[in-house]
């Protein structure tokens, strides 16, 4: 495959840029710094086999005019595309969106309203290219109000919310929609927070979103026990979820 | 309890080697090391060493962790030089440049560590007699000192900081990036052969007379039981030799809980290693190098097993073979020690405070009890009688007296040391005991 990668320089997307180049899947990486994006393509054309390409474009997923020279810049480098994956997005805990409507603004903004502008303007070209396949991270954080995860659960709510919409309208056009739900994973992004039992490390979450680009399964959870787990958290009664913490 | 007073009572995290000993700390981990190292006291990798290496001084909390850099930024497949960012760990490189025929040119007992830490604990391996440690095999060290510069440096350039940094146990500055010249195998398999031995002394003997012809050599002793041993010796397939496909990752298993402190005792060591001794087949064969190389990184968190009152090792190096029997005999007499691996070591490093000098090394897992640091001390006193030194990585116990005693080069280190870093910023809790650093 041919695969657009934003957000491949760090957590789960480095882990998934690393294993999709491993597999000898041509990879254009997107990322906000150039020379950090350089020095992951590096890293991972070092580890591909030997004619496997890995190409990288600067694109910042909090400057939507970046979003479209970029992707022209990926489709230019590996001619057809056959899978555009977004890992980025921003983290911060309830505490620190709570302390700073900057901080709170700036994470709604990214996770929600830029990451669906992004996703536009590949779905626009995916589509012309008679389809492929759109995936991106959304969060088991969205699916219910949560008290510690209150405004980063709303970005990824109303992500997997755009992201079924989506695979809803398009896939009979050939445009697969994919919405990845991780639970908690061990990463730079969730350093200093205490792992819950079961949480999950960025190489298994990478094979998990591989196999759901190379099968189309539009909602995956992962670690897999997150789908039953959330079966439970989705339908228990608000008075309950208003007496627990969690 | 209103936010606060929670936020008060909340107690001090702690953190420890892999002997489990906790004392305040708290990891900080950064994607990019040029900004975590930013006058941090100390960096830690994968937290490996035994006792309190990676730990910081009592009056600092937060030590930086390395492990997310982790990104290979350049590898010429024709002089097989490699470099890192320090946070790769050896487990990463084996997984993905065993199958292309290369391999790291010296491995510790372990996998589960770091580039950066295999710097400056100035590692050894199987391979000492022929290959020395991992530092005669680095290039090139990109560091953040103590004055907060970014500074290369190798043999070649600011070769007096380089040399005090390999096997300086990262108190020298901040290792960044770690550049080394990997070595081309024949084929990813190991040719392996044991051998049964009746005492140490027995031992020692097949460990030099195997040095000649093989390049991975190792010795384990029973010091429980009867002294009885087993030598252990290989080399690289031939090509003719492995098979055509390359080793498959074993699957670890992983120690659910730390197992009540009963379950490891005498006895129970005693009749495992009798077990040990029995069960392993002396037939020679090609095996898989991650067994070879890595026996324990199969169970995962196995330091669980020694329960909560946690473990410690025990290495030292003696120069004289003779030394090694009365050695063996103060061990028995005055601890128990379930795990005991002996190795003979070739010429001393240029690493100003590497570990190994010619000689025969022996490692031992103890248990912590009321009686350790006695058992350490007295230890400790043999190997200076004896013309000796132990090893930084694996200690918890020793006593500063006793580490200057064993340690001619320590004032020629402290000198470079303090030269990069004279208010010595950069420090761990092992500095503070070991070296008297101010706490």
């Amino acid at each position: 495959m041919n695969i657009v990668l934003l957000g491949g320089t760090k957590g789960i997307g480095r882990a998934l840029g690393r294993l999709l180049v491993e597999k000898g899947h041509a990879v254009c990486l997107l990322g906000r710094n150039e020379e950090d994006v350089l020095k992951s393509a590096e890293d991972m054309r070092i580890r591909a086999p030997n004619d496997t390409s890995v190409a990288s474009v600067v694109c910042d997923l909090s400057k939507p005019d970046s979003f479209a020279p970029a992707l022209d810049a990926a489709w230019a480098y590996l001619d057809k595309i056959d899978a555009v994956i977004v890992t980025a997005a921003l983290f911060g805990t309830q505490e620190e969106l709570e302390a700073s409507r900057e901080r709170a603004r700036e994470l709604l903004t990214v996770n929600f309203a830029n990451t669906i502008v992004f996703l536009e303007e590949a779905r626009v070209r995916l589509l012309a290219d008679g389809g492929g396949t759109l995936c991106a991270l959304s969060s088991v954080a969205g699916e219910r109000g949560r008290k510690p995860v209150i405004l980063y659960g709303a970005s990824k709510a109303g992500l997997s919310a755009y992201l079924e919409g989506l695979d809803h309208k398009f896939r009979e056009q050939g445009l697969k929609t994919v919405c990845i739900k991780p639970g908690f994973v061990k990463t730079g992004m969730t350093a200093g927070l205490k792992p819950p039992p079961f949480a999950g490390e960025a190489d298994d979450v990478a094979r998990d979103i591989l196999k759901a680009v190379e099968s189309g399964k539009p909602v995956v959870y992962t670690r897999g026990m997150w789908r039953f787990v959330m079966l439970v958290i989705r339908n228990l009664p608000r008075f309950v979820m208003r007496k627990i913490g969690f | 309890m209103d936010k606060t007073t929670t936020l008060m009572t909340r107690p001090t995290p702690t953190l420890s080697g892999w002997g489990r000993l906790p004392k305040p700390g708290r990891e900080v981990f950064a994607y990019d090391l040029a900004a975590l190292s930013k006058g941090a006291v100390l960096s830690r990798g994968l937290g490996r060493s035994y006792g309190d290496s990676a730990l910081p001084p009592p009056s600092v909390l937060d030590v930086a962790t390395t492990t997310l850099a982790d990104r290979i930024i350049a590898f010429d497949p024709e002089t097989g030089i490699l470099r890192a960012e320090a946070g790769l760990s050896l487990k990463e490189l084996n997984r993905v440049f065993l199958p292309r025929r290369w391999f790291t040119p010296v491995t510790p007992g372990t996998q589960f560590v770091t580039l950066g830490g295999m710097v400056a604990a100035d590692v050894h391996g199987k391979n000492h007699h022929v290959d020395g440690t991992f530092g005669a095999h680095v290039k090139g060290l990109l560091m953040r000192v103590a004055d907060g510069r970014l500074v290369e440096c190798s043999p070649e350039h600011e070769g007096e900081l380089f040399w005090a940094t390999v096997g300086g146990m990262g108190l020298t500055g901040h290792i960044l990036e770690v550049s080394f010249k990997m070595r081309s195998i024949s084929a990813p398999w190991i040719f392996e052969e044991r051998q049964r031995c009746d005492d140490i002394g027995a031992l020692v003997r097949a460990l030099r007379d195997s040095a000649a012809s093989w390049p991975f050599t190792v010795g384990w002793l029973d010091c429980l039981g009867r002294g009885r041993g087993m030598l252990s010796r290989g080399r690289w397939a031939t090509p003719e030799e492995a098979p055509s496909t390359a080793p498959r990752s074993l699957r670890p298993v992983t120690v659910p809980f730390s197992f009540p402190n009963f379950v490891l005792n005498r006895h129970s060591m005693r009749a495992y290693n009798a077990w040990t001794y029995l069960r392993q087949g002396l037939s020679p064969g090609v095996t898989n190098p991650e067994s070879f190389f890595y026996p324990l990184d199969r169970i995962l968190r196995w330091n669980r097993i020694y329960g909560d009152r946690g473990f410690t090792q025990y290495q030292c190096v003696l120069p004289e073979a003779d030394a090694v029997a009365p050695f063996i005999d103060l061990v028995r007499k005055r601890a128990t020690a379930f795990l005991c691996v002996v190795k003979d070591c070739a010429d001393e490093g240029r690493g100003l405070l590497s570990f190994p000098l010619p000689g025969v090394s022996i490692a031992l897992d103890l248990p912590v009890d009321g009686s350790t640091q006695s058992a350490v001390d007295a230890m400790n006193e043999a190997v200076i009688d004896a013309g000796g030194r132990m090893y930084l990585a694996k200690d918890a116990f020793t006593r500063a007296e006793h580490f200057r005693k064993m340690e001619p080069r320590l004032d020629a280190w402290t000198e470079v040391r303090k030269r990069w870093d004279p208010e010595l910023r950069i420090r761990s809790a092992q500095s503070v005991r070991v070296l008297g650093d101010p706490p």
